[in-house]
């Protein structure tokens, strides 16, 4: 490590050489790095999963445009579409396929266990609405009460889940019927379920006798090959006189989803206070560490800066002292808030995880900040007269 | 060895006061106190305690700032000295502190290489084997490794005379540095100084109370309240 610094820095490693030389403090700095580190690597993780989760659906779809009632700021909630507008959208010349997708939630009494099934009703006859690796077993749902189950839901023991099969299917009971999972599908628990379920739009209507197979959830488009979306979107917006209906990508719907989860949810101003007092915490806790270890060694700086020293020397050791503790502090800090994330996960079945960017912003964050700490506490010294400090 | 070329006299104080507090508690501990030290000269500040003898020295190692009068280095004019200029001037003086100051992770080698390493352009190599050699020449050869905390405190000393003078400075500005040495350290020390004096044309200005110190000095500044008596 010596040599390593020595070689980065061209000098005597004194930052390292400090740290090194008592042992019980050093430890105690990075107990405090590594300790701020897991509060913001937390809190990131928590706000990640919901980001996670609210996308999570749009990702067993294809499509360009999604039709969808003034109120749905969401896939999974909102007023209905009329069916008309689907046919009103395939008359344009673009539009390739149109499908009413049926959103509902199907609540499973599993042996006690109430498992809420966030369902998709979808017509399995047009296979290019889902994605690739859900076709396989599309045509499967044909037959009346089939299902594909979400094999990660939350209270569904994952050995069951990974048995069933068009071999093996399992029944069971909900809303009064009795429902066959002949698949599964990868989704997991989110904030408004227990995970996912994939039915066919019969299935699903006779699961909610209540709603009309005219007046879908949402409707998904599919635009010929080359069409340009936003002309379409905007001769769908003013082929289709109903008002309040919102035409978007479907893209543009996904991000708008999240956007609302975020901002509109208090799940979302939760966790994102969450992070923002995560965030403060730990640089709290860098400062006071970085100022703690500069105060120490005031004495001996001061010294040095009698000897001819100066300020972009001083700079490099606080530089080095920040890099060592921001990396360091940051290595247990990881490996601690991963596996407080991968245990939350394993008990609520949410999608808790970093993303590397999570990850590199928080390392690079806690170096930048310590050096900024280490720059502050040593204010003093830039403009002092030796004297005055030894 | 040619000594550099800077102008005599190396040091030249005119009108220099200083005062510590302010208002009602301000102190007046420096009198208009004005002399001249010439090139390769060794010279004692002697006083008793409380006289201004450390105050002065700190002044004239920059260590403090010139409040009022004239402090002239090698030339430079301390008072109103730029930051950077000082910094330089600095590198240009050894000072030896009272307490022996060393940095405490640092080995005695490594704190002597502090002191070469503080000029521009330094190789490693040649501060690790200039440090060796002036711990040498000082008795402490066999200590190169050690930390400040498993020396002697007259180990310690020797080693902040090693760190002042290795990079054979034009000014060496010493705060009592045989105060903590036995008889045999103290003197090797002097003449050590006296050496470089008039090998190097180093200009000694030190602090002491010892009579075998004043024996060997080329001139004596007695300072009594903050004033300059001979």
């Amino acid at each position: 490590m010596s040599r390593l610094l020595q070689h980065i820095f061209g000098r005597l490693p004194i930052g390292w050489l400090q740290l090194r030389r008592k042992p019980g403090r050093f430890a105690a700095a990075l107990t405090g790095v590594a300790f701020a580190n897991v509060l913001v690597l937390v809190q990131l993780g928590i706000m990640n999963s919901m980001s996670v989760a609210a996308v999570k659906p749009y990702g067993f779809f294809e499509a360009d445009i999604m039709i969808s009632a003034e109120d749905a700021n969401t896939l999974t909630e909102g007023g209905n579409v009329a069916r008309q507008w689907m046919l009103q959208a395939l008359a344009d010349p673009d539009v390739a396929h149109g499908m009413g997708l049926f959103v509902g939630n199907v609540p499973w009494d599993r042996s006690g266990t109430d498992i809420n099934l966030t369902t998709f009703g979808i017509d399995f006859s047009q296979p290019y609405f889902v994605s690739a690796h859900l076709q396989e077993d599309l045509t499967r749902l044909q037959v009346q009460n089939s299902v594909m189950i979400d094999r990660q839901a939350r209270g569904l023991p994952r050995d069951e889940a990974a048995g069933i099969g068009p071999a093996s299917p399992m029944s069971f009971e909900a809303r009064d019927r009795t429902l066959t999972a002949v698949s599964t599908l990868s989704g997991g628990g989110g904030f408004g379920g227990d995970g996912y379920m994939l039915v066919s739009d019969q299935t699903f209507l006779s699961l909610f006798p209540g709603r009309s197979s005219a007046a879908p959830d949402h409707v998904l488009l599919r635009l010929r090959a080359g069409a340009n979306v936003e002309a379409t979107l905007d001769r769908l917006r003013a082929s289709i006189s109903e008002e309040g209906l919102r035409i978007r990508a479907y893209a543009v719907a996904e991000a708008e989803d999240l956007e609302h989860q975020k901002t509109r949810r208090p799940t979302g101003v939760v966790f994102g206070f969450g992070v923002l007092v995560g965030v403060l915490v730990g640089l709290v806790v860098i400062f006071q560490v970085l100022t703690t270890d500069v105060a120490e060694h005031l004495r001996e700086y001061a010294t040095l800066k009698a000897m001819g020293y100066n300020a972009p020397f001083f700079l490099g050791i606080v530089i080095e002292e920040a890099m060592v503790l921001g990396l360091l502090g940051f290595l247990p800090g990881l490996a601690a808030g991963t596996g407080i994330l991968v245990f939350m996960a394993h008990v609520t079945a949410l999608p808790f995880a970093l993303t590397p960017l999570m990850v590199a912003t928080v390392l690079a964050g806690t170096i930048l900040f310590a050096i900024l700490s280490g720059v502050v506490a040593t204010r003093r010294l830039w403009f002092a007269n030796p004297m005055d400090l030894l | 060895m040619e000594g550099p070329s800077f102008p005599d006299p190396v040091i030249d104080v005119a009108g220099l006061n200083h005062w510590f507090g302010s208002e009602e508690t301000q102190r007046h501990v420096l009198r208009d106190l004005g002399f001249r030290l010439p090139r390769g000269g060794l010279t004692a500040l002697i006083g008793a305690s409380g006289s201004g003898k450390s105050t002065l020295l700190t002044i004239l190692g920059g260590l403090r700032a010139v409040q009022h009068g004239s402090v002239r280095l090698l030339g430079e004019e301390l008072n109103g000295v730029t930051p950077s200029k000082l910094s330089e001037l600095r590198r240009r003086f050894g000072f030896i502190f009272q307490g022996h100051n060393l940095h405490g992770s640092l080995t005695a080698r490594q704190n002597v290489m502090m002191g070469v390493k503080v000029k521009p352009n330094i190789a490693d190599d040649l501060a690790r084997d200039a440090a060796a050699h002036a711990l040498e020449l000082l008795g402490l050869g066999d200590r190169l490794d050690e930390l400040p905390a498993n020396l002697s405190g007259g180990q310690n000393q020797r080693v902040a005379v090693a760190r002042a003078l290795v990079g054979n400075p034009e000014i060496v500005l010493a705060d009592e540095p045989t105060a903590a040495l036995d008889r045999d350290s103290a003197m090797q020390v002097v003449c050590l100084l006296k050496r470089l004096g008039a090998t190097r044309g180093t200009t000694t200005l030190l602090v002491t109370h010892d009579s075998r110190i004043l024996e060997r000095a080329d001139a004596v500044l007695r300072l009594e309240d903050g004033s300059l008596l001979s």
